[in-house]
Parts: structure tokens; C-alpha cells; sequence
């Protein structure tokens, strides 16, 4: 049963185009996330399923409704801002009631709904105080308890944790996650932490200019990404790219200046393949030291630059002429204008074409 | 409690730096810098309080003393009968009743119109501001273009106007044309205030399900008695000033209190009392001049927001 349903959804301001034809179901109960640097429209899809914005054309269903033309208050959708939108002037109780007394819902019936989201949220003892006298943690779990309180089936997030810092985020992360456990409600949540992304995500939708990049569990998207952008944006520290060729036809190999990798174990997605490529290999899928002659390939790099980053250590080296990443143990004794044997296993690495940039 | 402190509590000498200067630079309090600026200030107070105390010396003294010519001196004795001659029985043409009649004219005047101007140009403002409607910045621009023709282009018309409208010389007549110019700055101004205010806000209140009205009434409206404030003093000072459009606009039972003032004071028949022009004058900038020190601060605001106006 899927809960939101997005045909053909585009959007122009004037003649630019911001959403393009954007098709996306989202199953009742799912956590998805749409992931992307800013401007990438994904606040702006996130407005349109709401309903803030009209759309140019298309439709959005959510919860078997065509909704297209529906109010934002009539959609069945609460929303969390990143700026928490709490109403200055009325208390955190006067926060939670505002869209039930618009809704001119009974007042005990208001006050039974306020108490239990009060109660999920841990925000009993807030009740009575202005949005002014909270912490920010406090604020965006009013935001969220005025999302709660409409008894909503989409929960919508715009960015909720940006306006943060880094551990009030780390947690809110969790409390997010928790309550979606608890609610089993459908979440679309608009970030641009990719970790915030694959810690909560069942799905998350990767945007660019308007276009879905992939779709897919974190997980795929992580492991196998679509194409060069995805593989880029994804990571941190980002995937190494080395521009090379490939040669032969079945077993194969990846050659750069004069270094060769062997593509045997590597599972391409189609037989044909160009001479011009792009290798990728995520930092953390290289090893170095002894591990490293045990894997399918490995060489010798010269360290340039050790980054010491506590849990563990991101190391800049030369590998061939070419910048390569890697990240070792934080306890690692390695230094600088060190030479060391690293090697990595190509079945984990991805493999674009250097001209259309996609998966091969 | 070893390297630490000892560290800390080394003698300077023995680092080998010179002991010297320790904590915040001392400041003189008779500098060349201050000596210019308070006396820079305080010749301009001087130079703009001299009028107002001259102004109140004369108010204060009889004609015999005035004609004396010592205008810079105090009152030998001292009668408050010109302000009660000013505010009651001086004599405009055949009416002798002073300024009392206008400043209620005034007050009946100033009232409707900062009311109405204020109510519309808010709601105004909130449209132009949150609902971006189709042609808003046509309409805006239209609006502005207003504050920048002058006065004297508009003032036939709108006598025509008024005349056909059946309220020419009327209060109201005149509430109208000051609401309407009141317009276009107070609009530019809750447009700037409501533009500042976060438009998640406003998105938030769409998803809670309130209308047009009920985010002006119950978000809106609650988060901007600073900027109405402003609006209010802009307002009751203008039209309390305004002398062109009372003397246009109205006849002599309605004249508001500034065209009083001038037909008492450039009266030409017999005696110049220049005691009771003082205390006309004075009465008649009470009312602003009460608002300026009431207001204080936001007074000030009010000015920088009007200074947009360019």
C-alpha cells in the first residue's frame, strides 16, 4: 500500500525548470529521505507534497488521495521546519493546539491529544512556557509535537536537525528514529547530511537539479551507486576517482599510467564496455600494511598527508601520480613521506563510464 | 599543584620582559576627541533649544513686558492668561472660541484616519509580503510610485473627488485623503516588518490550517505591535502637523488645529500679541511632542524605517 504517490510532479519558476517530471512511491510506513546539496530542489518537492507550493503539473496522491489541489491543512501531512517555526507569542501548549482549534476540534479532546504527545515527546514540563524559554532540542520537539498532535499519516521534515549542534543532533537523530519505530507512521525527511540520511533512511532519493539521481535503499546507494555523481556525494571522505582505460574483454583490467588493475572479480553490469573509465574505491574499502598483500591488488604509496581524526586516521598518498585516500586505524603509526603497501579488492569498487558517467 | 603554578606566578623579570603597562588602557575623561564632541553637541542643543525657550518666556509674560524688546529675558511676572486666551478665546475671524475648537477637530481627524490608514496598510503589507498573489510586485510598484508625486499634482482632483463623493469640507473628507496618503509609506513599511518575519512561520500556520485572516490575526498581528507602534507615531505626528491638506480639504468649522493656528497668529487686525501666538504655537506641538517623548526609542526606529521613503 503505498502512501504518497508522486506522478510526473514538475515545477517552473518562469521558464526555469526546478523539479523535473518526478515520479516516486513511498509505502505506508517508510522512512524516506531525500538527499542533496542546496538547490537541488529537494526542500522545494518537499513544499509541493505539502502543498505550500503550487505545482506546474502532475498530480500527488497521499493516502490513495489525489491531493494536487488540496489544502496543506486538508492533506493529512504535519510538517517539521528547520527553523522550528514554533509561534513566539503563544505557549508551547497554545504551539500544540493552534492547528486543532483551527480544525475547531472539542477542547477535551485537545487536551487528551496534547497529553499524549507530551508524553511521547518527554515535553509534559514545557507545557506552559514560550518557545523563547526553550533550548533548542526543546524547540524542535514542540515542532515535532505539533506534527504529532494533528494525528497525521505523513510526517513531513524540512532540515529539522540543521539549525543544531553536532551532539543535540547525533541524539535527535536517534529520538527521530525511535518514534518512527513507535508511530510506524510515513516520514519523508529533506536533509543534505548524508549521515543523517543512512542512519534513518528505509530509502533514500539522491537530487540533483531538479531529477532523482537513485533511489534506493542506503545500503545500494552506498555500495552501489548509480553513477559518478551519486559515488561522489555520497562518503566522507569521498571515493577516490581514478581515470584510466579499459582493456580486453573478459577478464579485463584498469590501466592508469602504469599501473594496472586486475577487473576479474569486478561485476560488471553489461558486457560492452568503453575504453574510457572512472575507478572509484572508497577510502575505508582500502587496507594497508601486511592486510594489504592478502587482497586481489595492491602497490605502493607515498603518504603526503596523515589526518588524525580520533577513531581513526584519513591518510593522503600518491598512488601513481594520482591523489588516493585512505583511512586507516586511529591508533596508526603512520606518518608522513612514509612509502607503504596498501591494496583493496576491486569487487568493492565502482566502475563509471568516463562519458556518460553511469554505472558499468 | 607543581609545574603549573609555579609557572604561573614566575616573576616577569626572570622570562626577562619588561614589567609594564597591566590590564585596560586608562581613559581621560578631558581629552581633545571629547572636548569636541560634547561641545559640538552642545551647541547644537543650544542653537535648536534657544527658539523653544524664548518661545515659552514670552508665552509667560504680559504684552507691556514684551514690548520692552528683552526677548532673552525671563518673565519679571509671571501669567499664564495668553495660554488661556490661546486655548480658549482668541479669535479666528468672527469665531473667538481660540485653538480649543480645532484641537478637537484635529483629534477628530487624527484618529479615524491613523485607525483606517493603519488597518489597511497592515493587512496590505502582510499581503504583499507573505501572499505573493499574482501582479503583487506590479501592484507594489504602483503603490511606491505613489509616495514620489508630489502633494500639489494630486490637490484638485481630489477636491473634484471629494465633491462628488458628497464629503468635500467634511472630517471625513479629509480622514480619507490623509488615509490614503498615509498609504503607500506605511504599506512599504509593514511589508518591509512582515518580510523579516521567517516564512516557515507562515508555512507552518498554512499546514495548522489558518486562512488568510487567521495567520494575520493570530500569528501575525501578536508578533508585530512593534512595527504598529512606529506606524502609530508616523501617523498621529503627520496628520497632526499636516497643514496643506486641512487648509484644502475643509472649511472654517472644521479646520483642524495647525490652520487655526495660523489664521490666529497671522491675523492682521490690531495688536500683535505675540504672548498668546507663543502659547498657540506651543499648544498646538503638545501632541507631537508628547509622542516624541513618550516614544523614546521607538520614535527613533519609526525615522529609519521612514528613511527608506529616501
Amino acid at each position: 500500500m503505498t502512501s504518497v504517490s508522486i506522478r510526473d510532479l514538475t515545477l517552473k519558476f518562469g521558464s526555469l525548470e526546478v523539479l523535473k517530471s518526478l515520479n516516486i512511491d513511498i509505502d505506508e510506513g517508510e522512512f524516506l529521505v531525500l538527499l542533496g546539496p542546496s538547490g537541488c530542489g529537494k526542500s522545494t518537492l518537499l513544499n509541493c507534497i505539502a502543498g505550500l507550493l503550487d505545482i506546474s503539473d502532475g498530480q500527488i496522491f497521499i493516502g490513495g488521495n489525489n491531493v494536487t489541489w488540496t489544502e496543506p491543512s486538508e492533506r493529512g501531512i504535519g510538517m517539521v521546519f528547520q527553523s522550528y517555526a514554533l509561534y513566539p507569542q503563544m505557549s508551547v501548549e497554545g504551539n500544540l493546539a493552534f492547528g486543532l482549534k483551527n480544525a475547531r476540534m472539542p477542547k477535551h479532546e485537545i487536551a487528551s491529544r496534547i497529553a499524549r504527545a507530551a508524553e511521547v515527546l518527554q515535553i509534559e514540563p514545557l507545557l506552559q512556557r514560550k518557545p523563547a524559554q526553550l533550548s533548542g532540542g526543546q524547540r524542535q520537539r514542540v515542532a515535532i509535537g505539533r506534527a504529532l498532535v494533528r494525528d497525521v499519516d505523513v510526517f513531513l521534515f524540512d532540515e529539522p536537525l540543521s539549525n543544531l549542534d553536532a551532539k543535540l543532533r547525533a541524539e535527535l537523530r536517534v529520538e527521530i528514529k525511535r518514534l518512527h519505530h513507535r508511530l510506524k507512521n510515513t516520514m519523508v525527511y529533506v536533509t543534505h547530511d548524508q549521515i543523517e540520511a543512512l542512519t534513518l533512511a528505509d530509502r533514500i532519493a539522491i537530487m540533483r537539479n531538479g531529477i532523482i539521481q537513485q533511489l534506493d535503499t542506503p545500503h545500494e546507494i552506498y555500495n552501489r551507486p548509480v553513477n559518478l555523481y551519486v559515488a561522489g556525494f555520497m562518503g566522507s571522505p569521498g571515493m577516490n576517482f581514478i581515470e584510466g582505460e579499459i582493456s580486453g574483454a573478459g577478464d579485463s583490467d584498469f590501466n592508469f599510467a602504469s599501473t594496472q588493475i586486475p577487473l576479474a572479480r569486478y561485476p560488471f553490469a553489461q558486457a560492452d564496455r568503453p575504453n574510457h573509465a572512472i575507478f572509484g574505491i572508497r577510502p575505508e574499502h582500502v587496507s594497508c600494511g601486511t592486510a594489504a598483500s592478502d587482497e586481489p591488488f595492491s602497490t605502493d604509496v607515498e603518504i603526503e598527508v596523515v589526518e588524525p581524526m580520533g577513531a581513526d586516521t584519513l591518510v593522503w598518498a600518491v598512488l601513481d601520480g594520482k591523489e588516493f585516500r585512505f583511512r586507516v586505524d586511529g591508533q596508526s603509526p603512520l606518518h608522513a613521506g612514509q612509502s607503504i603497501r596498501i591494496g583493496f579488492d576491486p569487487a568493492k569498487a565502482s566502475i563509471f563510464d568516463a562519458r556518460s558517467e553511469l554505472r558499468l | 599543584m607543581t609545574d603549573a603554578t609555579t609557572l604561573a606566578t614566575r616573576p616577569v623579570a626572570s622570562t626577562g620582559l619588561v614589567d609594564g603597562p597591566r590590564g585596560g588602557k586608562p581613559k581621560r575623561a578631558i581629552s581633545p576627541r571629547n572636548v569636541f564632541i560634547y561641545g559640538t553637541l552642545l551647541l547644537v542643543s543650544i542653537y535648536y533649544l534657544l527658539p523653544l525657550y524664548v518661545m515659552i518666556v514670552t508665552s509667560l509674560k504680559g504684552m507691556p513686558e514684551i514690548r520692552l524688546g528683552n526677548i532673552f529675558a525671563p518673565p519679571v511676572e509671571i501669567t499664564f492668561e495668553p495660554w488661556v486666551k490661546a486655548w480658549a478665546t482668541a479669535c479666528t475671524g468672527l469665531n473667538c472660541e481660540g485653538l480649543s475648537r480645532g484641537f478637537w477637530n484635529s483629534v477628530r481627524i487624527t484618529i479615524p484616519s491613523v485607525v483606517l490608514s493603519i488597518a489597511i496598510a497592515s493587512v496590505n503589507g502582510y499581503a504583499l509580503a507573505n501572499w505573493r498573489f499574482k501582479g503583487a510586485d506590479v501592484f507594489f510598484t504602483i503603490l511606491i510610485f505613489g509616495a514620489f508625486i508630489p502633494y500639489q499634482v494630486m490637490l484638485y482632483p481630489i477636491v473634484i473627488l471629494l465633491r462628488e463623493l458628497g464629503i468635500y469640507g467634511t472630517l471625513w473628507g479629509l480622514s480619507l485623503v490623509h488615509t490614503i496618503f498615509g498609504m503607500p509609506i506605511l504599506t512599504l513599511l509593514f511589508r518591509n516588518y512582515f518580510t523579516t518575519v521567517p516564512e516557515e512561520l507562515f508555512k507552518a500556520a498554512r499546514v495548522d490550517g489558518a486562512g488568510f485572516w487567521g495567520i494575520y490575526f493570530k500569528i501575525m498581528l501578536p508578533m508585530s505591535l512593534p512595527i504598529f507602534v512606529v506606524a502609530i507615531i508616523i501617523q498621529i505626528t503627520g496628520i497632526w502637523n499636516d497643514f496643506l491638506f486641512g487648509v484644502v480639504y475643509t472649511k472654517p468649522d472644521v479646520y483642524p488645529m495647525t490652520v487655526q493656528l495660523n489664521n490666529i497668529v497671522n491675523s492682521v487686525q490690531g495688536v500683535k500679541e505675540y504672548n498668546v501666538n507663543m502659547a498657540a504655537t506651543i499648544i498646538t506641538g503638545l501632541v507631537p511632542l508628547f509622542i516624541y517623548f513618550v516614544s523614546g526609542k521607538l520614535f527613533v526606529r519609526g525615522i529609519a524605517a521612514g528613511a527608506v521613503k529616501g
